[in-house]
């Protein structure tokens, strides 16, 4: 009992949540098992803090969970009305930046942006359709980089660099006029040293990346967000009451 | 000066082309080093000389440096003076501030591409010229402004775009070019408490050598010294900080930057400053750097003042010849001597949002200008994860006078939370567009009244990024507490569309953003659609909520400064001037939910089409 007085805690939608000293708003929310929206982030990564979908407001102040250190007893709120429409207008935002059919996408089901844009209750697109022109990139032997699902998150980078031990993907230019690039005089996936066994071919959360083999081995409906909410299967530490399936078992069916 | 690269040499002598390319490779690697943090400097040379980076100078620096090839094509993508392919012999960059737009500019350039049959941002089919726009380049006092190879051009007129027309036809090298096209006036207006004393007597070092760092910083905390660059961070806080700050076991080098990224659109005082206070603000830096223990210093220069550089390198090779820098600074002066320090110019290359402490950070570091999460503040793990202080030109200037004079001189003007003076960079519609130092506390009506302004409809306080304030606020000050600003105070009559500020603005900000985070990336260009569809006089209501609400998310959501701020103009305008919107739009009670040209907007953006044939007359 006096150790977990000892912990500190912040509120989270009046919810108590335990932190240990370094981690974020987002780091200790998901370890309890309490789901924040978001795109770039990943457990075991760097924060980015770029997609701007798990914005929340900590005593007052609007910043990103995944990078915002948790203090002791603050006030954190998430899933409040202001904040709900922020990120909704966040995820609006990403859906007119970039070319995301959902019907006609294979990550459909599988795709956190889709998932995400379900949990926050984003019914319908808002902004004109940029209809960006870009490119299929499909050299490479084992897998597809559509760049028109694209959302600028880097985790491909980031994997590249800082798990897989190579810099495989950049993202080049500004404004909205950023795109991701791979280190290849050509230009083309297939003339860099990336492998399907990286960690950057299975870290994007939409279908930018896509392992050839694998197309629509999981039919529509079976599919991980089709059988359990973002919010569950999240990266949020798994429930062990959970009336869902486990992450690994449904991994296996989409794999 | 070099008048930069014809590409018609290319074509030919493939053998040599590659001889000059690899001759000026070996020059800048000899001049800055093979550090990966190099790579921006090795870009800009490269650029400087052929009018955009060629192959196989990209091909020399992956070896050479241990970057890879995608990282540098992002940053030559990133940065708006760098090219993968050959500019003109002549590129010229006519300034496209809001104040430049003021005095004309539009029409100049109409001329000049007219003159030389070119369109803006082609290269001319002889590889001869090109001719675009730049953001503002800190001339907005004797504009309209504009840039040929890097150098600043001031005072266009019709006269002086035929001239050059003529030159650039003739081939003249710049260094022919009369020297008046390139002269800069300092139009100090108003001197107060730092700019009435132009000596550098190197005071301030003397005291820190005699009385030694924790002195003297007791003495700018004493002064109550705020960051000039407009955030107004305690000085004295952040150099404790850094002081304080433990160096890495394998890095024990602290670093001192000087922020002289002057990007924010109308303000031009640290180019003055610069110009005839070099000293001064080079004494500033090393002052901190003897207070926080720091050996490295990089003064980092907005590429737009390229034509300060050579002026910059002459006095730090005055101050190292007279022991002001270099290793034992001060020995034998007292207990504050004795220690290294040196500072290196790093160049920009046309990125507003490198004028952020961390971007500019990234950008010393050869990257593209991404301002970085917080924490870790640059205070304890800056440059190369080193400990680092970065400060505006004007800081270091009142910091260096601080260490001369004492703390309680510098609180002799000022409020109680804003100590000292504000010097301010004025233009637009004024009888004497220049520099004003006035004390903090000093209301706008008095700024105006010096300045010569009549008749004004607004002033826009802090740049693009600042706020936009009506005549019946003329009464509150400029100040930390009221109005805080980095020093750009742009005047508008009552002659003035205020929509062609706004509209500025948004295709500024839209420009440059850095496109790290959503809102603002994305955000940031709706903005500038909503904006342009209100001025073609196509909008509704409804648009102008969507403005509002987008401009809100912008401001609440974005990473970093530049997009909290992005829309502050379209937020100030709806609320202050909302006349500029209402009588432009086409409906104020409803939106017609059909409209058929309208409707075919998709289908052209899909075919990627946008003629005539693809449109629908306005009676369809």
């Amino acid at each position: 009992m006096s150790n977990e007085q000892a912990q500190s805690t912040f509120t989270l939608d009046g919810r108590r949540i335990p932190f240990e000293p370094g981690q974020t708003i987002m780091d200790a929310a998901l370890a309890a098992g309490v789901y924040i929206p978001h795109l770039c982030h990943k457990p075991g990564y760097a924060p980015h803090g770029s997609c701007r979908v798990c914005v929340v407001r900590a005593d007052g102040r609007e910043l990103s969970a995944c990078t915002a250190p948790a203090a002791a007893d603050m006030s954190v709120e998430s899933e409040v009305p202001d904040i709900r429409a922020l990120r909704v207008a966040v995820l609006q935002m990403l859906f007119a930046e970039g070319n995301h059919v959902c019907p006609a996408c294979e990550a459909s089901g599988n795709c956190t942006l889709q998932a995400v844009a379900y949990h926050c209750g984003m019914l319908t697109p808002r902004f004109p359709q940029r209809f960006p022109r870009r490119a299929v990139d499909a050299s490479h032997p084992d897998v597809i980089l559509d760049h028109n699902r694209c959302i600028l998150c880097e985790l491909c980078v980031r994997a590249s660099r800082d798990h897989d031990g190579k810099r495989v993907f950049a993202v080049s230019g500004r404004g909205i006029a950023s795109k991701l690039i791979v280190d290849a005089p050509s230009g083309q996936l297939g003339d860099t040293d990336f492998s399907a066994d990286d960690a950057a071919a299975r870290v994007c959360p939409v279908g930018a990346i896509l392992p050839r083999d694998a197309a629509f081995r999981a039919p529509i409906g079976r599919r991980r967000f089709d059988v359990a909410p973002v919010s569950r299967v999240g990266d949020v530490t798994p429930d062990p009451d959970a009336q869902w399936p486990a992450v690994d078992a449904l991994e296996e069916v989409t794999a | 000066m070099s008048p930069g690269y014809d590409p018609a040499m290319a074509h030919g002598g493939g053998a040599a082309e590659s001889e000059r390319i690899e001759r000026v490779l070996r020059g800048s690697l000899a001049a800055l080093g093979q550090g990966p943090d190099t790579v921006l400097q090795h870009l800009i040379a490269q650029q400087q000389v052929f009018s955009h980076v060629p192959e196989p100078a990209i091909d020399r620096l992956v070896a050479a440096l241990g970057v890879t090839r995608a990282q540098i094509l992002a940053a030559i993508d990133f940065y708006a003076f760098l090219h993968l392919t050959p500019r003109g012999r002549f590129d010229i960059r006519v300034s496209d501030n809001i104040t430049d737009r003021m005095l004309g500019n539009a029409a100049l350039m109409t001329q000049l591409c007219a003159a030389l049959g070119v369109r803006p941002g082609e290269p001319r089919a002889d590889g001869r010229v090109t001719v675009d726009f730049t953001s503002c380049t800190g001339m907005c006092d004797q504009g309209p402004a504009a840039l040929v190879n890097g150098l600043a051009l001031t005072r266009l007129d019709a006269g002086r775009i035929r001239d050059i027309a003529a030159l650039v036809e003739a081939g003249t090298p710049l260094a022919h070019w009369p020297q008046g096209f390139f002269a800069v006036s300092n139009n100090v207006q108003r001197p107060g408490l730092l700019l009435a004393d132009l000596e550098a007597r190197e005071a301030g070092l003397a005291r820190l050598f005699a009385q030694g760092g924790p002195a003297v910083l007791a003495e700018v905390e004493r002064a109550g010294l705020r960051g000039r660059g407009g955030a107004g961070f305690t000085t004295a806080l952040k150099w404790r900080f850094c002081r304080e700050a433990p160096s890495e076991p394998g890095h024990p080098d602290k670093v001192i930057v000087c922020n002289a990224d002057e990007g924010e659109p109308g303000t031009f005082k640290d180019r003055v400053l610069l110009t005839a206070y070099a000293d001064l603000v080079f004494e500033g830096m090393t002052i901190a750097a003897g207070v926080v223990g720091a050996s490295t210093g990089f003064l980092y220069l907005r590429g737009e003042y390229r034509c300060l550089l050579d002026h910059l390198e002459a006095v730090l090779a005055r101050r190292r010849a007279r022991g002001l820098l270099g290793t034992g600074i001060g020995a034998g002066a007292g207990p504050g001597g004795g220690f290294d320090f040196d500072i290196r110019v790093h160049l920009g290359a046309g990125a507003y949002i490198c004028g952020e402490e961390s971007a500019l950070i990234e950008s010393l570091e050869g990257k593209r200008g991404i301002t970085r999460k917080r924490p870790p503040f640059p205070v304890t793990e800056g440059y190369l994860d080193r400990p680092t202080v970065v400060n505006n030109v004007e800081t270091f200037l009142a910091a260096a006078r601080i260490a001369e004079h004492g703390g309680y001189w510098f609180r002799s003007e000022g409020t109680d939370r804003s100590a000292g003076s504000k010097i301010l960079s004025v233009s637009g519609d004024c009888a004497r567009p220049g520099i004003y130092e006035v004390p903090f506390g000093t209301p706008v009506a008095e700024v105006l009244a010096d300045c010569g302004a009549r008749d004004t409809q607004c002033v826009q306080v802090s740049g693009a990024a600042g706020v936009t304030l009506t005549p019946d606020e003329f009464h509150r000050v400029l100040a930390f507490e009221d109005l805080p600003t980095a020093g750009s105070f742009m005047v508008f009559d009552r002659s003035r569309d205020l929509l062609e500020m706004v509209r500025n603005f948004a295709a500024f900000f839209a420009h440059e953003s850095c496109g790290f985070c959503t809102p603002c990336r994305v955000g940031g260009r709706l903005v500038q659609d909503l904006v342009e569809k209100v001025a073609a006089g196509a909008a509704g209501s409804h648009d102008l909520d969507e403005l509002h609400d987008i401009a809100q998310v912008l401001r609440r959501a974005s990473h970093c400064g530049l997009g909290h701020t992005a829309a502050n103009h379209v937020l100030n305008t709806l609320e202050k001037f909302p006349h500029i919107y209402r009588e432009r739009l086409r409906r104020t009670d409803y939106t017609p939910s059909f409209d058929l040209d309208a409707a075919l907007a998709e289908a052209r953006a899909l075919t990627h089409r946008d003629d005539a044939g693809s449109h629908l007359p306005a009676d369809a």
